[in-house]
């Protein structure tokens, strides 16, 4: 009889467990704080400053977030995680989210079981060679040394591109983007690849980055995204549309100087259904009405984002090609605020 | 008058299982085994049930799929498009080279480390205190980065051989020593009996065991002549003859020649390469480990009866000698049971591989192919089989050896 009573509980809890999976809405509203995996650091994406507060592109929508969640862009737990740690932080739900230039792929969207919420860069794998060996060409590295970061889509990449172009090389695998950038240096490899931004980024901290090209070729597409847990749709809507709040604000013009006023009421009913003076849109999302005003409040809209972390006037110096607004020849397009 | 009456039948009460010490020990081990199976059960329902609900299942299907990756380390043949399963062998064979060569030169580190330490001299044993304490006192981790770091840093590379104004240069025109590793030249036969390189090796083994069971003979007839005339033929000619002459003659009909790595391109060419990490791996592996063996070693030797070594100095021997032929012997039986303990630390440290990027078991299944797949519980289960095999492999024949060396009771 007491055994029973014991099995009994054991299944309750059992299932419990099961269920805790869910709801990380919720979690996040009583906690008071969103835990957020970002990289190890990767300067101008995510680092943390002089004063130790973590700051860059991928950062950025992680206090997004936070703002729309919780109305307070600090409100957030950096979690440095690795090439190789960031799933398993994500799905064993040590972490909320994870905005850590992950590569939207196939498999990790529906074979991991997670759920990529947009893409907030679009990116391509390059490669990154000292000046002084002469190449201009990734197809001249015949037999080079590369270093690439392990358990990420470039090292299947970086197989391909060399297979497919019958030419060798030697792969040197390692953890974080310092560890590489510590080798690369040291003429342990003649290649470092990542993403080109990643690339550019870490040029821009050498002391001379003069002495470093990047290669022309690109060699995948890398759209980089912020991504959620499978199953938990509600979250999932949160984070993609704190997302495509900050997209929608550029293009509509909203920006961090100019949104008290916005606030107040415009003649653009899209705006005013985004800032919350008309319509339930915050609502429906579980959230207060002006969430999206407060994710654009934390940090600005995308274009200001962008600016300040990566833009031509930062050191890291990424032109926004790509990532320009659709309506200036680029892939970003939020979907109708409706 | 008396009657007698039969002592009551003991009768088992249900109350007994406690307070009969003949039945409570069983009692409270089977609770104990009750509680233990529940919580396993437990435990194990819970992972299938979240498994279940974040919608994943364990399948071991990905092993057959192409790995997608490079190696730059495979004992085998093996490209981006061979299989998960494929890439996991590399693994295994990569993290068993480094083990079989760490154990081998731990041992010899610590032999001499532990014997040393012992000396009467008190710079030699002094030194050999410092090595051990601070080898042992550090973590292995450490010691595996500061010597690949050393090694990137300090060593040149492969660029700074080029050139006119070279800054380094290969030792002999044969060996080069780069932040990438050492190359060194390859042994290869122009007119080998088989077409496969490996075939021909065995051949070489081949013609060395046959040596070995010659000088065998040799020896025991040695032995025997001592035995009946008392003075022991000198057999240091013949060992030489019986060793060199046959291996020579083979050598020669096969056409040994030498491909010596030179610089092409990027890297060089040719030639065996000795990674980086691996040596890094392996000498952090060896100094750490080398040091605990030392102290197995010094307890080894002090666990002898001074009496011992007193007894063969006064028959005329020396020290040398009574080391060898007294003080060792029996030191082993104290020295082999703790010496299987680092082996298998051995083992099981190389798993900090991935820290220098030497692709062992666990940075290809456990870290790779893990990643790439995201098949977590399947690759970790798979390593652990691994470890407890080889694990439980190496221990059952150390036993062996063990059992052989031990003091013979009759």
């Amino acid at each position: 009889m007491k055994n029973k009573v014991i099995l009994g509980a054991l299944t309750v809890a059992g299932l419990a467990a099961g269920a805790a999976a869910a709801g990380t809405l919720d979690d996040v509203k009583a906690r008071g704080k969103l835990n957020c995996g970002v990289t190890t650091g990767l300067v101008g994406f995510a680092a943390p400053n002089a004063n130790g507060e973590w700051e860059g592109f991928d950062v950025a929508v992680c206090r997004a977030v936070a703002a729309a969640v919780l109305g307070d862009s600090t409100a957030v737990e950096f979690v440095p995680t690795t090439g190789k740690t960031r799933f398993t932080a994500l799905a064993s739900g040590e972490i909320d989210m994870l905005a850590r230039n992950t590569t939207w792929t196939f498999s990790r969207d529906v074979d991991l079981k997670f759920e990529f919420v947009g893409v907030n860069y679009y990116d391509g794998q390059g490669f990154m060679v000292p000046k002084e060996l002469g190449v201009s060409s990734a197809k001249e590295l015949d037999g080079a040394t590369v270093c690439i970061q392990t358990g990420t889509t470039t090292e299947l990449n970086l197989a391909d591109f060399f297979r497919s172009n019958n030419i060798s090389y030697e792969p040197v695998p390692i953890e974080t983007n310092a560890e590489a950038q510590q080798q690369y240096l040291a003429g342990a490899c003649d290649v470092y690849t990542t993403d080109a931004s990643g690339l550019a980024a870490t040029r821009a901290t050498f002391d001379d980055p003069s002495a470093h090209v990047l290669l022309p070729e690109i060699i995948s597409k890398e759209p980089l995204g912020p991504l959620v847990r499978h199953g938990d749709h509600e979250w999932g809507d949160v984070v993609r549309w704190s997302l495509n709040a900050l997209v929608a604000a550029e293009e509509l013009g909203v920006t961090s100087a100019n949104i008290g006023e916005m606030a107040a009421g415009t003649e653009n009913p899209e705006i005013n259904r985004l800032l919350g003076t008309e319509g339930t849109l915050g609502e429906m999302l579980g959230l207060s009405a002006d969430w999206a005003k407060n994710a654009i409040g934390a940090g600005g809209n995308y274009g200001e984002v962008f600016a300040k972390n990566i833009g031509e006037d930062t050191p890291i110096g990424l032109a926004r090609g790509l990532n320009a607004q659709w309506t200036e020849g680029g892939l970003l397009y939020a979907p109708p605020f409706r | 008058m008396s009657t007698l009456t039969d002592p009551p039948k003991a009768q088992f009460q249900l109350s007994m299982l406690v307070n009969d010490t003949r039945y409570r020990s069983l009692t409270f081990q089977a609770i104990a085994a009750l509680v233990l199976a529940l919580a396993i059960w437990y435990l194990g329902n819970n992972l299938i049930q979240n498994l279940r609900a974040a919608g994943l299942n364990i399948s071991y299907g990905f092993l057959g799929d192409p790995s997608g990756y490079d190696i730059n380390q495979r004992l085998i043949e093996y490209d981006s498009q061979s299989s998960h399963a494929r890439a996991a062998v590399v693994g295994v064979l990569n993290t068993l080279l480094v083990a079989v060569l760490a154990c081998i030169t731990a041992t010899i580190f610590g032999v001499i480390a532990g014997v040393l330490r012992l000396s009467n001299n008190w710079l030699v044993s002094k030194l050999m205190a410092v090595y051990v304490e601070i080898f042992r006192n550090i973590p292995v981790l450490i010691w595996i980065i500061i010597i690949f770091t050393v090694m990137t840093a300090v060593m040149p590379g492969p660029r700074e051989f080029r050139g006119d104004n070279a800054t380094s240069s290969m030792l002999f025109d044969l060996f080069a020593f780069t932040n990438r590793g050492v190359y060194i030249p390859m042994p290869w036969f122009e007119s080998g009996f088989f077409a496969s390189g490996a075939l021909n090796w065995l051949v070489i083994i081949a013609v060395l065991v046959g040596s070995f069971l010659v000088m065998r003979r040799v020896e025991t007839n040695a032995t025997k002549t001592q035995e009946k005339t008392g003075v022991r033929p000198n057999t240091k000619l013949i060992a030489l003859g019986v060793w060199l002459v046959p291996l020579a003659l083979v050598l020669f009909v096969m056409g040994l020649s030498w491909e010596v790595p030179e610089l092409k391109g990027f890297n060089f060419k040719g030639g065996i390469k000795i990674g980086g990490p691996l040596i890094a791996l392996w000498f952090a592996l060896s100094i750490y480990t080398g040091a605990f063996i030392a102290e197995n070693v010094r307890a080894g030797i002090q666990a002898i009866n001074k009496g011992q070594t007193e007894a063969a100095a006064a028959l005329g021997l020396r020290p040398g000698r009574i080391m060898n032929l007294v003080v060792l012997p029996q030191a082993l039986r104290v020295i082999i049971p703790p010496l299987i303990s680092n082996f298998l630390n051995i083992t099981k440290n190389s798993s900090l591989a991935i820290a220098v990027g030497y692709a062992d078991i666990t940075a290809t299944l456990g870290g790779i192919t893990l990643n790439q797949t995201g098949r977590a519980i399947e690759c970790v289960l798979l390593l652990m089989l691994f470890y407890l095999t080889a694990s439980l492999l190496i221990s059952m024949v150390m036993n062996v050896y063990n059992a052989s060396v031990k003091l013979k009771e009759r």
